[in-house]
């Protein structure tokens, strides 16, 4: 498909910076400390977790059985493989092998899809079942024992799955700089930058998975 | 002085969209100063609104609902809107890069960006006003901020979005100080304001996301239910105020730690003298902002919180004294055979000690587990923190703004009001709140809309004060604005300052700030080494 090369443009480095290494390190300190921010804001739904688990035991084992965990493992392997292929765009990139980058970006994209569509079922078929978050919950018989459990479920599948879209609009508009030849070796600073945001997502999940769909 | 490169930040370009849209740290600077100065104004309205209806026991002008409006709008203004962005995001968007020697922040887009988010949030909790203002304090406790009428979503999606605000400055503002010191700056270089900065913005960071999460969770209570604050479904109300001190004790911090990082320039600044105990004070910055996270149950003693946590967070509590006395300590050793000259902002370094001192000693008193019990959620409380807060933050905040006014717009105020203003403002400050640590004392709960008669002496005399700190803000007003247009054009360095900020030549150009980058090799109050330039 890539029938002409990518021709490659220079970067310039903002005004305000020295050298480009000096900007490149800027930007990944900055993006360090804007991935502190984000585990801390995960941070407290863990939190709510955890007490409302010690308050309700009982619920939540029988809520979490409730769940797929096929469906879970399922979108967790389809995450860690995108985590993978990122991981290979920012490494293209650096060699200066700029179509396999974008191939490799078009793959996280495609699987980040994926993961969304099964969670699309996935929250259908709890909201065929009447399933929805606590003060709406209308499943029959199971009111006392299931609801806090639905809305925490609801909400960090939920908030993560927003990270997730995010991501997706930040993937697409690598691909469109990249095919403008804005990124090679010497300056690939937005791969990098969204590569860590994208494990980031990757990791809040692979926390998720286990404590809402196996314990 | 035709050369090109010389023309100041403030007329390099003209026109509403050279502001709108600049990325030049200094202009942003300057927009967020109005805006918070605003936001101030509009608060301490409500507040001297409140204590209006406080003359008298009864009903004098508001409703009770109305009361508890005012309250809650003067709260989350000033905190959200005025305190918290105040320091970091106004003078030190504007001081920061120039201290350094760099020629911006390392973001400028973000930098931008972050002052129109918090103006969007700004709006939302402006927007609240009218629809129905919010009742439940600032602290949004629930169960009642999900149960309450009023428009709770809209004031605290405003503190959610301006949350965001403030965590991207923080980010901003780290990777500022990693990356963009002149050469030769090292750590150990570094002006203590900076240090002061990078303290707030670890907490920024850390802290923030938290609130930011807390106060969705709240909104989605009210929209969808979750039930985790709620008793009634099986959650917990109490989760939410352990959340909600997580961001809002360091918060306080966010708001003390700057403002401690402007009284080291003062105090150097106006004693001509090295700092005492440069190490001391840098660590101590970076101790308090590290207690910070751990003492958020002394909020709790009286929700139901375990008697041995709250033992654990009372001493945790007393620590963060040390770090402070350490500050407080090394300033007035400073002072020591300094050659002081007691100008506006020095003056100000002054009430800070003194306002601060009285504001830290009531916050162990109140840290106490005994002797809260007593005075949780009375006046004393109230007069506690507006100490830490107005005695403290805002009193530094006015400093640094009559220190680093000539430098910003390259005017002089007027000497003789600006030392009217700051005498009004130091005597009505304690004319008010040194009142309330006696009514409080003696029993006077927070909050409360009508009170026992026997009170009345002590609040009609509180109130009468806030009158003549409200003279003193307006004569403030007045003088800046009109130095503004008319004032004395100020030399580059009235105050005889050697940080690196006191070096720009005449007004500061926009693009580069230097002529030349500087090169450091000197500590940053050593007067001994360094001349002071002109
Ligand atoms: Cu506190």
């Amino acid at each position: 498909m890539n029938a002409q090369p990518i021709e490659l443009k220079k970067h310039e480095v903002a005004h305000h910076f020295e050298t480009a290494e000096q900007e490149f390190d800027a930007a990944k300190i900055g993006m360090w400390a804007f991935i502190a921010q984000e585990v801390l804001f995960f941070s407290a739904l863990f939190v709510a977790y955890a007490v409302m688990r010690f308050l309700h035991p009982d619920m939540f084992i029988n809520a979490s059985s409730m769940l797929s965990w096929k469906m879970g493992l399922f979108n967790t392997t389809v995450l860690i493989t995108s985590s993978f292929t990122m991981v290979m765009a920012v490494q293209r990139v650096q060699v200066n092998k700029i179509a396999q980058s974008i191939n490799y970006l078009i793959a996280t994209l495609g699987l980040a899809g994926v993961f969304m569509v099964v969670k699309y079922f996935e929250y259908t078929s709890k909201f065929s079942h009447g399933i929805f978050t606590t003060k709406f919950f209308v499943a029959e018989g199971a009111f006392e024992t299931l609801p806090i459990f639905f809305g925490l479920y609801f909400v960090a599948t939920g908030l993560h799955g927003l990270h997730i879209v995010i991501g997706m609009g930040l993937i697409i508009w690598l691909i469109l700089r990249a095919r403008k030849g804005e990124f090679h070796s010497e300056y690939f600073t937005p791969v990098e930058m969204v590569g860590l945001y994208w494990h980031l997502v990757d990791i809040v999940w692979i926390f998720l998975f286990p404590l809402l769909y196996l314990l | 002085m035709s050369d090109s490169s010389h023309v100041g930040y403030l007329e390099a370009e003209k026109g509403l969209k050279s502001w709108l849209f600049t990325l030049d740290h200094k202009r942003i600077g300057v927009m967020y100063l109005f805006t918070v100065f605003f936001s101030l104004l509009l608060g301490g309205l409500f507040a001297l609104l409140l204590r209006l209806e406080l003359l008298t026991p009864t009903t004098l002008i508001f409703s009770a609902k109305q009361y508890n409006q005012l309250f809650t709008l003067h709260g989350a203004i000033m905190v959200f809107l005025f305190i918290i962005p105040s320091i970091p995001a106004a003078l030190g968007n504007f001081i920061l890069p120039l201290q350094l020697g760099a020629k911006d922040v390392a973001f400028p887009r973000l930098n931008l960006a972050s002052y129109y988010i918090y103006v969007f949030g700004a709006l939302f909790s402006v927007f609240s006003l009218f629809t129905g203002a919010v009742d439940t304090g600032w602290t949004f406790y629930t169960p009642y901020s999900v149960e309450s009428s009023t428009s709770v979503i809209a004031m605290t999606l405003g503190a959610f979005i301006m949350g965001f605000s403030s965590i991207l400055t923080g980010v901003n503002f780290i990777a500022t100080i990693h990356k963009m010191r002149a050469p030769g700056m090292g750590w150990f270089r570094l002006p203590l304001m900076v240090w002061a900065l990078y303290a707030t913005a670890i907490i920024q960071v850390l802290a923030t996301p938290v609130i930011g999460i807390t106060l969705l969770l709240l909104i989605l209570e009210r929209i969808l239910g979750v039930g985790i604050f709620d008793p009634t479904l099986g959650g917990d109300p109490v989760l939410f105020q352990h959340f909600f001190w997580f961001y809002s004790h360091p918060a306080v911090y966010i708001m003390i730690l700057p403002a401690m990082g402007i009284m080291s320039e003062l105090v150097t600044t106006f004693c001509k003298k090295n700092i005492f105990g440069y190490s001391a004070i840098a660590y101590s910055s970076i101790a308090i902002a590290i207690i910070s996270f751990l003492v958020w149950g002394h909020h709790l003693y009286v929700s139901g919180q375990s008697e041995y946590a709250s033992m654990i967070f009372s001493i945790l509590t007393f620590l963060v004294g040390i770090p402070s006395g350490i500050k407080v300590f090394n300033w007035i050793a400073t002072m020591y055979k300094g050659s002081i000259s007691l100008e506006t902002p020095f003056l100000y370094f002054l009430a800070f000690i003194f306002l601060f001192c009285i504001g830290g000693f009531t916050g162990i008193v109140l840290g106490a587990l005994s002797l809260d019990v007593h005075m949780h959620d009375t006046y004393f409380v109230v007069a506690h923190f507006h100490y830490v807060m107005m005695g403290g933050t805002v009193i530094a905040f006015l400093g640094g703004l009559h220190y680093w006014w000539p430098k910003m717009f390259g005017k002089m105020y007027s000497n003789k009001w600006s030392k009217i203003s700051w005498f009004l403002i130091f005597v009505g400050f304690n004319w008010v709140f040194l009142t309330q640590f006696v009514l409080g004392a003696s029993g006077m709960p927070r909050r409360y809309y009508n009170y026992l008669d026997q009170f009345q002496p002590l609040h009609a005399f509180s109130t009468v004060g806030t009158w003549v700190l409200g003279s003193g803000f307006l004569i403030m007003t007045i003088y800046l604005l009109h130095s503004l247009k008319y004032g004395k054009v100020a030399s580059a360095n009235p105050w005889g300052g050697i940080t690196l900020e006191w070096h720009t030549k005449g007004p500061t150009p926009i693009h580069h700030n230097f002529v030349d980058t500087p090169q450091v090799n000197y500590g940053p109050y050593d007067y001994e080494n360094v001349e002071i330039p002109s």
